[in-house]
């Protein structure tokens, strides 16, 4: 199975796919063949992320000074390209006033989170453990 | 939208439909683990959410 797998997605490549991954949400699994879980995480991902900077989430800053800041600004990050797309065009400023606005960072954190999940699972996949 | 009400179920939505498909690897196992999950943090938010009315802050 293992060895199967390694044909199929050489060690060299996985960096690639998992690189891949991570920047675009879904298209691990869209090299590897598997479209209809590809799709979902694209479409679900991406628009988890889209919804909480709609509802005036904040994209936070890497600050060592504190932890919690700095976590969660590692968890947008593993939004991917979402997230430096966001950065780019100087969304995410985060609305503090907004009734929406802890809910908002609550979709942007998780979204990220997630990806780092599916990046996991692209991993797994492509070297033959699921 | 300012519902939190409805916001919860939108999280628990996309949360549910991530995890079933990174979990099961057949439509219908996803659709079933998926509809557990979402259904797991709608009554946990529910219940969680009465049990606080009481407090003070």
């Amino acid at each position: 199975m293992r060895a199967d797998a390694v044909e199929r997605v050489d060690t060299g490549s996985i960096v690639l796919l998992v690189l891949a991954a991570w920047l675009v949400p879904g298209s691990g699994h869209l090299w590897l063949g598997r479209r209809a879980k590809g799709l979902v995480f694209l479409v679900a991902l991406t628009a988890m992320f889209a919804v909480g900077l709609a509802l005036g989430g904040r994209l936070f800053p890497f600050e060592s000074s504190q932890p919690l800041v700095f976590l969660a600004a590692a968890a947008d990050v593993a939004a991917g390209l979402p997230y430096f797309g966001a950065w780019v065009l100087g969304w995410g400023q985060g609305q503090v006033a907004a009734v929406s606005y802890e809910y908002a960072n609550a979709f942007l954190i998780v979204a990220g989170l997630l990806n780092m999940l599916v990046l996991l699972d692209v991993y797994d996949t492509a070297v033959g453990r699921r | 939208m300012t519902s939190h009400f409805l916001l919860m179920l939108l999280f628990a939505f996309f949360v549910a439909l991530v995890f079933a498909m990174l979990m099961k690897d057949q439509p219908r196992d996803q659709v079933r683990f998926g509809v557990i999950v979402f259904g797991g943090f709608v009554v946990s938010a529910l219940v969680l959410g009465w049990l606080m009315y009481p407090l003070p802050f």
